[in-house]
C-alpha cells in the first residue's frame, strides 16, 4: 500500500497543496474502514457457514427463510442486535464493561493487517510479521479478563479466567510450531515466507521435511483452535455450563462485537496457518492462476478452507474438560513442538 | 518500516471508531427500560448468592507464571530462528543448551505437579475438613429403600 | 512539528496519563488497565526508535504475560475496590524538598547528556541483527539468561506451592 500512496502523491495535481501526511492518513483511514467492514462481512459469512454446515451435518436445513437459502439471515441478526437494549448489570464497572469490546475488536483487526493477502497488494509488510501477529493476539487475553471481571458475575469471571489460562497455555505450542517453519525460511516476514513456497503444492511447507513440518502444522492447528476458544476447547463459552462464559452479561451490539471478533480471530489464525504452512497466496498449480488478484483468491480460499475444518471439528468432537485441556497443552503439544524444532534443526545441519 | 506500524495503528484506531460509532447508533435506536430484574446478576434464573468475586484456584496464577517463563524463552528463540540457516552447527548447539536448561525447568514443574489442574485444595469439601462429606454409604445418614427387584434407591 | 514529533508526543502523553491513572486510582483493576495503556504507549515509542522487534516483544511479554499475571494476582487478593493503597506519610515538607531536588538533578542530567542520535532515514529491521549478536558477541549473557529463567521458574513454582498449602 505504500507504493500506491506514493504514486497518488506523485501523480495527482489537484492534491499537491494538501500536506502528504493528511493524504496518507485519510487514505489509510479509508482502507481501515473498508477493512473493518470486511471483517464484519467476514463474520456474517462465517456465521452463515457455521449454521448451514452444522445444520447439514445434523441432517437438518438451517436458516432458509430470510433471503435465498437464508443468506441474509446474519444480516438480519446484525440489524436486530443493533436495536436491542444494552443492559449493563447493576454494580458492574460500566467503563470496563464498555472498554472490553473495543480492545477485542481492535486486537483482531490489528492482527488481520499483517497477513499476506497477495503478492502485489499488502496492507503492511512487517519485517517481524509473524511475531507481530502473535503479540497483537495476546491483547485478546486481557480484553477477555476485563470483560469477565467487569460483569460483576462470578460465572463470567470464572469463564474469563479459564479462557485466559487456556489461551495463554496454548500460545506456547503455537509459537513453537511457527518457529519450525521460520527456521527453514530464515525470516519473520510473511512475504518472504510466501516466496519460499513458490511452485506446485508440494513446495508448500507442510509437505517439506516430512514428517516434522506436518506434525508442526497439526500442532499449530490444534493450538490455534484453543486460541480462538473453539470446540473442543470451548469450555470458557460452554453453553451447557457457564451460559456464555465471559459474555454472559453482554447484550445487544457489544455481544455482536465479541462474536465479530471471535470470527475475525478465527480468520487470523487460519490466515497465519495458510500463510506459513500452506503457501500463502501461491497457487497450488505453479504458475497457472498465479498473480496479484488470484493471490487474494487463493489466500482467502485456503483460510476459509481451514475455517470449514474448524467448523467441522466443532460439530463432531465433544468438549475437553479443563484439566484435559491443560494436560494437552503442557504435556503433549509443547514437548512435541520442542522435539520438532530439534529434529528440523538437526536435519538442516546434517 | 514506520509506515507499516503506522498503518497498523490507524487500522486499530479505525476499528475502535467503528465499534464506537455502531454503539452510538445502537444507543440511539434501542429502547431503554431498565428494570431491577433485567439488571440483576445472571445466575441461570436463581437469585445471586454472594458478591461478585470468588476466591479461586491458585492454579491460574501458577499457569500464568510458567507461561511467562516460556514466553521469554520463545522471545529468545525468534531471533535465533531468523539467523539459524546462516549460522550452522554452532548456533544449534548454543540454542540446544538454552532450550535444554529450560526443558529441565518444564520437567521439574511437571514432576512436582504444578501443571495439574484439579488438585484438591484444603477447603470446605476436602477430606480433612469435612469428613462427614466422605462417609461411606453404609454409615451415611441417607436411608435406602430396598425395592422388590433389589435395586436401591436413596430416599 | 513533523508527523514523527506529533506521534512521539501522542504516545508520551498516553504513557504518562495511563501511568498517572495507575498510580492514583483507588480501584486495582483500573490500575491494571492504566498499566495496559502505559505498556502500549511504550511499545509505540519503541517503534519510533526503530526497535520493531523490541516493540512486539514488549506487547507480547508485558501485556500478554505480565499484565495477565498481575490481573490474576489481583483477583486472588481480598479486596479490590476502595482499597486504601496509600502508606502513611511522616515528614511531608522535608520529603517534598528532597523530591524536588532529585527531580531537578534528573531533569538537568536528561537535558545535558549527549544522547547518541540516529538519522531518521536509517531505520532498519532489527531481528537479524539481534539474532547474530545473541549468537556471537553476547553468547554468555544469553546462556546465563536461561539459568536465570530456570531459577525464576523453580522459585516461583515453589513459592506458589507453599501458598496453596
Amino acid at each position: 500500500m505504500q507504493e500506491l500512496i506514493a504514486s497518488i502523491l506523485a501523480g495527482e495535481n489537484f492534491l499537491s497543496d494538501v500536506p502528504p501526511v493528511l493524504i496518507t492518513v485519510v487514505f489509510m483511514s479509508a482502507a481501515g474502514l473498508l477493512f473493518a467492514s470486511l471483517a464484519a462481512i467476514n463474520a456474517l459469512i462465517a456465521v452463515y457457514l457455521e449454521r448451514k454446515v452444522s445444520a447439514h451435518m445434523q441432517d437438518r436445513l438451517g436458516p432458509m427463510e430470510v433471503g435465498p437459502h437464508g443468506t441474509l439471515q446474519t444480516l438480519a441478526d446484525a440489524v436486530k442486535l443493533l436495536l436491542k437494549e444494552d443492559i449493563v448489570p447493576q454494580n458492574a464497572d460500566r467503563f470496563l464493561h464498555t472498554l472490553a469490546p473495543f480492545l477485542v475488536f481492535a486486537a483482531a483487526i490489528g492482527a488481520l493487517v499483517a497477513l499476506p493477502y497477495s503478492s502485489a497488494f499488502l496492507f503492511a509488510n512487517f519485517d517481524i510479521g509473524v511475531l507481530f501477529v502473535i503479540s497483537i493476539t495476546s491483547l485478546t487475553v486481557i480484553a477477555i479478563i476485563i470483560a469477565g471481571w467487569a460483569s460483576n458475575n462470578k460465572w463470567s469471571l470464572l469463564g474469563g479466567m479459564r479462557s485466559a489460562a487456556q489461551i495463554v497455555s496454548y500460545e506456547i505450542p503455537t509459537a513453537l510450531a511457527l518457529l519450525v517453519i521460520i527456521m527453514q525460511v530464515g525470516s519473520l516476514n510473511f512475504q518472504q515466507i510466501a516466496t519460499a513456497q513458490t511452485g506446485w503444492f508440494w513446495h508448500w511447507h507442510v509437505f517439506q521435511f516430512f514428517p516434522f513440518n506436518l506434525i508442526a502444522f497439526l500442532i499449530f492447528f490444534v493450538a490455534s483452535l484453543a486460541e480462538v476458544n473453539r470446540t473442543p476447547f470451548d469450555l470458557p463459552e460452554a453453553e451447557s455450563e457457564l451460559v456464555a462464559g465471559f459474555m454472559t452479561e453482554y447484550s445487544g451490539f457489544k455481544w455482536a462485537v465479541f462474536m465479530l471478533s471471535e470470527y475475525a480471530n478465527m480468520i487470523v489464525v487460519t490466515g497465519v496457518g495458510a500463510a506459513v504452512f500452506l503457501g500463502a497466496h501461491q497457487s497450488p498449480f505453479g504458475n497457472f492462476m498465479n498473480g496479484g488478484v488470484w493471490g487474494v483468491f487463493w489466500f482467502v480460499g485456503k483460510a476459509y478452507g481451514l475455517v470449514l475444518v474448524q467448523i467441522w471439528l466443532r460439530w463432531t468432537l465433544p468438549r475437553l474438560r479443563v484439566d484435559q485441556l491443560m494436560y494437552t497443552s503442557w504435556k503433549v503439544l509443547t514437548p512435541f513442538a520442542f522435539a520438532c524444532i530439534f529434529a528440523v534443526g538437526l536435519w538442516m545441519i546434517l | 518500516m514506520l509506515f507499516d506500524f503506522a498503518s497498523a495503528l490507524i487500522f486499530m484506531l479505525v476499528a475502535a471508531a467503528f465499534v464506537g460509532v455502531n454503539l452510538v447508533i445502537s444507543r440511539l435506536l434501542q429502547p431503554r427500560n431498565p428494570t431491577p430484574g433485567k439488571e440483576a446478576t445472571y445466575e441461570c434464573g436463581e437469585l445471586p448468592v454472594g458478591s461478585g468475586w470468588i476466591q479461586f484456584n491458585i492454579r491460574f496464577y501458577v499457569i500464568a507464571l510458567i507461561f511467562i517463563i516460556f514466553d521469554v524463552e520463545i522471545v529468545f528463540l525468534f531471533p535465533w530462528a531468523v539467523v539459524f540457516k546462516s549460522l550452522g552447527l554452532f548456533a544449534f548447539v548454543e540454542m540446544a543448551v538454552f532450550i535444554g536448561i529450560l526443558l529441565v525447568g518444564l520437567a521439574y514443574v511437571w514432576r512436582k505437579g504444578d501443571l495439574e489442574w484439579d488438585k484438591p485444595q484444603t477447603g470446605k469439601y476436602s477430606r480433612e475438613a469435612a469428613p462427614a462429606y466422605f462417609e461411606e454409604a453404609s454409615s451415611s445418614s441417607l436411608s435406602y429403600e430396598k425395592l422388590e427387584s433389589g435395586n436401591e434407591v436413596a430416599v | 512539528m513533523t508527523t514523527f514529533d506529533f506521534t512521539f508526543y501522542a504516545f508520551s502523553i498516553l504513557t504518562l496519563l495511563s501511568a498517572s491513572v495507575m498510580v492514583f486510582s483507588k480501584n486495582l483493576i483500573h490500575c491494571a488497565v492504566g498499566l495496559l495503556f502505559a505498556f502500549f504507549g511504550i511499545a509505540g515509542i519503541y517503534v519510533l526508535l526503530a526497535a520493531d522487534f523490541l516493540a512486539a516483544v514488549q506487547v507480547l511479554i508485558y501485556v500478554g504475560g505480565i499484565l495477565v499475571l498481575l490481573l490474576f494476582g489481583v483477583m486472588l487478593s481480598q479486596r479490590i475496590a476502595g482499597v486504601n493503597i496509600e502508606t502513611g506519610t511522616l515528614q511531608f515538607i522535608p520529603a517534598l524538598l528532597v523530591c524536588g531536588v532529585v527531580f531537578a538533578i534528573l531533569t538537568h542530567l536528561a537535558l545535558k547528556t549527549r544522547w547518541s542520535l540516529m538519522p531518521l532515514a536509517e531505520m532498519a529491521p532489527t531481528s537479524r541483527t539481534i539474532g547474530n549478536l545473541l549468537m556471537t558477541e553476547y553468547l554468555l549473557p544469553f546462556e546465563i539468561i536461561s539459568i536465570l529463567l530456570l531459577a525464576a521458574l523453580v522459585g516461583a513454582a515453589f513459592m506458589a506451592r507453599r501458598e496453596a498449602r
